[in-house]
C-alpha cells in the first residue's frame, strides 16, 4: 500500500504537474497531510494527560521547587509503599530508571503511533471524485463522486489557526458521507477547495495553476505554516487569498440585540428570577436545579452569540461563501442548486426593528447522530438581517430567481397579507383553522419556486425551489373537508425548514398540485446543478443520461419504455 | 448506455385483460369537497391485503378480550373493563373499516411521476416524480408471504415523502419495481 504513495504534500518535487491545469494537490496522486497533523489530532490527548498529571503531583512539584513551603510531615518509610503514591514508590524502591525508560518508551510508542497514522493517511483527488485512505490497523477507504459534492467547508480551530492549519471537509449527500481531511496546511486546504469545486463544476481546469508551493525541506513549510499562522491570527486575516466582500454587515450590537430579544433571554431572565424568589423564600434546593440549567442556557446563549459573529457571506465563483465564528472559524462554500428550501422568518420581537432570519435546507453529510438542526451551523445563512440584507442574500442563494421575484418575496412574500402579490390565501370560510393568520396563510407559484406563506404573529416564509422539491403530498381531514380546504406538503431533505400549508381551498390546492407536478418535471429537466459551470457539450459529455432527464428519452430509452406510463397516465 | 425494455406491468395491461381495475372510488357526487385528481387509472392493491390485516389487527382483537376475560371474571380485577373496552372498540372499528381503506389505497403511473394515494376520512395524495428515485425497498413479513403480497416503498431523499404501496401481488411488486428502477434511470436527476 505504502508504495502507491508517490508523492508527498510538502515535498513534491515534480515540476511538470504544477504546469498542469490544476493545483498539485489534486493532480490525481496520493497526497498526505499537514506534517503537523499528528500533534493537532493528538495533541488534545497529551494536553489532558498532562493536565492530569500535573494535577496529581502539583503538591510535590510546589515543594520541589519551593522546599520551604513542604509541610513537616514525617519522612516516609523507605521500605514500605505507605501512601500509595507511585512516585513515592518509585523513590522510595530506587526505580529511577525503570521509570523514566517506562515513561520514554510509551512516548515513544505514541509518537510511533502517531507518525504511523500519518504515514497512513493519504488522500487523492482526480477528476471525478475524492478518495481518502486511512487506518494502520484497519485500513479504510472512501471514495466521494464529486458531482455530488454538497458544499466544502474549512474549520479551523482556536490551536490549528496558531498552527496554520485547518480541517477540510467535503460535504456529501448521504447520511455519514463526509470526506474529511484533517489537517492542511491553510493554503493547502484553500487550493484543495477550489480544486473540489472547479472539477465538481465540470469547468474545464487549463491555466489556473497555482504556482506550487513545494520543493521546500519540511521543516521550512512547518515554520512557515506557523509564522503565517501567527501573523495571520495577528491581523485577523486567516486567507492569504483576496477574500471576497461580504454582501451583509451585521453589526455586533445589532447581532447582540437579537439574541438579546429572543424566547431564550426571557427563558434566562424566568429562571434566574424564579431562583432568587424561591431562594429568599428559603427553598436551598432549587439551587441544584435551576443553576446548571440556567448556566447551561446561558452557555447555548454566549456560544450562539459568539460564532455568529464575524459572520460573512459573499459570491464566489464557485459559490456562495459563508463564514461563522470568532475563535472556531468556520467557512462553508455552498455550489449553486445545494439549497433544497429556504425560510425567510421574523420572531414577534423582531418586527419593530425589521429584522428577519433566513434559514435553509440542506444535505449536511452528518451522521444520524448528529442530524439535528442545530449542529449543522450553515442552516442559518443569515443570522440577522434587515429587509435589504434579506433581498440580497435571497439573490446569492436563489439565483435562478429573477430580481422581480426576489423583491416579490421579500415584500409581499415576507411582509404582506391577502392577495397582494398573487397570493392565494386561506379563503374566509375556513378563517377558523388558522383563526389567526388565515389572511396571511397561502402560498404563490412561480416558475421556479414555491412560496409559502405563513404566521402572522412569527412570520415566516418558505421558498422551496421546484429543481429541488423530491416529492408534494395534499392532505384533507374532516374538518378541512366539512370547509372545502385542503393542506399542501412540500417534500424536501431533512433540515430546520418545514414546507406545510394547511387551510387552502381545495380546487386552488388540487390545481396547484398538477401544477407542481408539472412544474418539478419542468424544473428538474432545465436543472444542471450537478455539473452546474459545465458548457453544454460538456455537461452532456459527463453525464448522458442525467443532464436532460425527459427531454432525451427518445435518444436514451427505447420507445417501449415510456409506453406503459403513458398509457396508464392519460387513459 | 443501453436500457433494457421495462417488463409490462401487469396491472397496465389494457382493461379488456381483465386484470387492471377501474377507478378506486368513482368520484363521490355526495362529497364534492373529497380531493379528487383528473380522472385515469388507478391501480388498486391485492384484496388480499384486507385479509393480511384482518387476521392480523383480529388476532391482536383476541389476545386483548382474552386477557380483558382472564383479568375480570378470574382475577376480578374489575378495571380491566375500561382499558379493554377502549382496546377492543378501536380494534373492531378498525377490522370494520380495513376493506375501505384498502380499496382507497392506489397508485398511478404517469407520463413523468408516480402518484400515490390512500385514506378516507384523512385523505392523501403524494406525486413523485421517477427521477427523484434513491432506492426501492419491498418488503414482505410472514404473513404477507403466506399471502403472497409484498410491500413497496419508493425512497426519495426527502424523510417525508412516505410513499409506501402496501398489498401488491409479489411479481406486480417486483415488476413494478423493475420498472420504476429503469424509468427513474432514464430521467435521472441531482438531488
Amino acid at each position: 500500500m505504502i508504495k502507491d504513495v508517490t508523492e508527498d504534500v510538502t515535498d513534491d518535487p515534480n515540476p511538470s504537474r504544477a504546469t498542469l491545469t490544476r493545483s498539485p494537490l489534486s493532480d490525481g496522486e496520493w497526497h498526505r497531510l499537514h506534517p503537523l497533523t499528528p500533534v493537532l489530532r493528538g495533541g488534545l490527548v497529551l494536553v489532558v494527560v498532562l493536565g492530569i498529571v500535573i494535577a496529581n503531583l502539583r503538591e510535590r512539584l510546589i515543594y520541589l521547587f519551593v522546599p520551604g513551603l513542604r509541610p513537616d510531615i514525617p519522612e516516609w518509610d523507605d521500605e514500605e509503599w505507605v501512601t500509595g503514591d507511585p512516585v513515592d514508590w518509585v523513590i522510595a524502591n530506587n526505580l529511577y530508571w525503570l521509570a523514566v525508560v517506562f515513561v520514554l518508551g510509551l512516548l515513544v510508542l505514541l509518537i510511533a503511533w502517531y507518525y504511523l497514522s500519518w504515514r497512513f493517511h493519504t488522500f487523492r483527488i482526480t477528476g471525478d471524485q475524492v478518495e481518502v485512505r486511512s487506518g494502520v490497523l484497519f485500513r479504510t477507504q472512501r471514495r466521494a463522486p464529486l458531482d455530488r459534492v454538497q458544499g466544502v467547508n474549512l474549520t479551523r480551530p482556536m490551536i490549528a489557526r496558531l498552527l496554520g492549519a485547518a480541517k477540510l471537509q467535503v460535504v456529501g449527500a448521504g447520511i455519514d458521507g463526509n470526506v474529511k481531511l484533517e489537517y492542511l496546511s491553510t493554503a493547502d486546504a484553500e487550493a484543495v477547495r477550489a480544486d473540489i469545486l472547479r472539477l465538481a463544476s465540470g469547468r474545464t481546469l487549463d491555466g489556473t495553476s497555482a504556482p506550487s508551493p513545494s520543493g521546500r525541506p519540511r521543516s521550512a513549510a512547518i515554520a512557515e505554516t506557523v509564522t503565517r499562522g501567527v501573523t495571520g491570527l495577528i491581523e485577523g486575516d486567516d486567507s492569504q487569498h483576496a477574500e471576497p466582500e461580504s454582501v451583509v454587515q451585521i453589526p455586533a450590537g445589532r447581532l447582540v440585540a437579537s439574541h438579546v430579544l429572543s424566547g431564550t433571554t426571557f427563558f434566562l431572565i424566568a429562571a434566574i428570577v424564579v431562583t432568587i424568589v424561591l431562594l429568599t423564600r428559603g427553598v436551598p434546593w432549587v439551587l441544584f436545579g435551576f443553576v446548571p440549567m440556567i448556566l447551561g442556557v446561558g452557555a447555548y446563549w454566549f456560544n450562539s452569540i459568539v460564532k455568529s459573529l464575524r459572520y460573512s457571506i459573499a459570491p464566489t465563483p464557485d459559490g456562495v461563501r459563508i463564514t461563522f465564528g470568532l475563535f472556531t472559524t468556520i467557512t462553508e462554500i455552498l455550489p449553486p442548486g445545494r439549497i433544497h428550501a429556504v425560510e425567510v422568518s421574523q420572531p414577534l420581537l423582531w418586527r419593530p426593528a425589521g429584522w428577519w432570519r433566513v434559514r435553509i435546507n440542506r444535505l449536511s453529510g452528518r451522521s444520524v447522530a448528529d442530524t439535528a438542526s442545530a449542529t449543522d451551523p450553515f442552516t442559518t445563512v443569515l443570522p440577522v438581517g434587515t429587509h435589504a440584507d434579506v433581498e440580497r442574500v435571497l439573490g446569492l442563494i436563489l439565483p435562478a430567481l429573477s430580481p422581480d421575484e426576489r423583491a416579490l418575496i421579500a415584500d409581499a412574500g415576507a411582509r404582506g397579507t391577502g392577495p397582494a402579490g398573487g397570493f392565494m390565501t386561506t379563503p374566509r370560510r375556513a378563517w377558523f383553522i388558522r383563526p389567526f393568520r388565515w389572511r396571511r396563510n397561502g402560498f404563490l407559484l412561480t416558475p421556479d419556486a414555491l412560496l409559502m406563506r405563513r404566521g402572522a404573529i412569527w412570520r415566516s416564509l418558505t421558498v422551496l425551489p421546484l429543481a429541488r422539491l423530491q416529492s408534494i403530498g395534499i392532505t384533507q381531514g374532516p374538518v378541512d373537508r366539512a370547509v372545502r380546504v385542503a393542506n399542501i406538503h412540500g417534500h424536501v431533505v431533512m433540515g430546520p425548514v418545514t414546507a406545510i400549508l394547511g387551510a387552502i381551498d381545495r380546487d386552488a390546492a388540487l390545481a396547484l398540485f398538477g401544477d407542481l407536478a408539472r412544474g418539478t418535471v419542468a424544473a428538474v429537466a432545465a436543472d444542471r446543478a450537478h455539473r452546474w459551470a459545465a458548457p453544454d457539450a460538456e455537461a452532456s459529455g459527463w453525464e448522458n443520461e442525467a443532464d436532460a432527464p425527459g427531454l432525451t428519452d427518445d435518444a436514451d430509452a427505447p420507445d417501449g419504455a415510456d409506453a406503459p406510463i403513458e398509457r396508464g397516465g392519460d387513459a | 448506455m443501453t436500457i433494457p425494455p421495462p417488463p409490462p406491468i401487469p396491472d397496465d395491461r389494457p382493461p379488456a385483460a381483465g386484470v387492471a381495475a377501474p377507478a378506486v372510488e368513482a368520484t363521490d357526487v355526495r362529497e364534492p369537497a373529497r380531493l379528487e385528481l383528473e380522472p385515469g387509472v388507478w391501480h388498486r392493491i391485492s384484496p388480499k391485503y384486507v385479509w393480511v390485516q384482518v387476521i392480523s389487527s383480529g388476532s391482536i382483537l383476541l389476545i386483548v378480550v382474552a386477557v380483558m376475560l382472564v383479568l375480570t371474571l378470574v382475577l376480578h380485577q374489575w378495571w380491566a373493563w375500561i382499558p379493554g373496552g377502549i382496546l377492543t372498540l378501536i380494534l373492531v372499528w378498525t377490522l370494520a373499516i380495513t376493506p375501505r381503506q384498502a380499496r382507497s389505497i392506489g397508485y398511478r403511473l404517469r407520463e413523468d411521476d408516480l402518484v400515490f394515494r390512500r385514506g378516507i376520512l384523512w385523505q392523501r395524495f403524494v406525486a413523485v416524480p421517477y427521477g427523484r428515485m434513491q432506492l426501492i425497498d419491498i418488503t414482505h413479513g410472514p404473513l404477507d408471504r403466506g399471502f403472497g403480497i409484498a410491500q413497496l416503498k419508493f425512497v426519495t431523499a426527502a424523510a417525508t415523502s412516505g410513499v409506501t404501496i402496501p398489498g401488491l401481488e409479489q411479481a406486480t411488486a417486483e415488476a413494478l419495481r423493475d420498472h420504476l428502477v429503469v424509468v427513474a434511470e432514464s430521467r435521472r436527476t441531482g438531488l
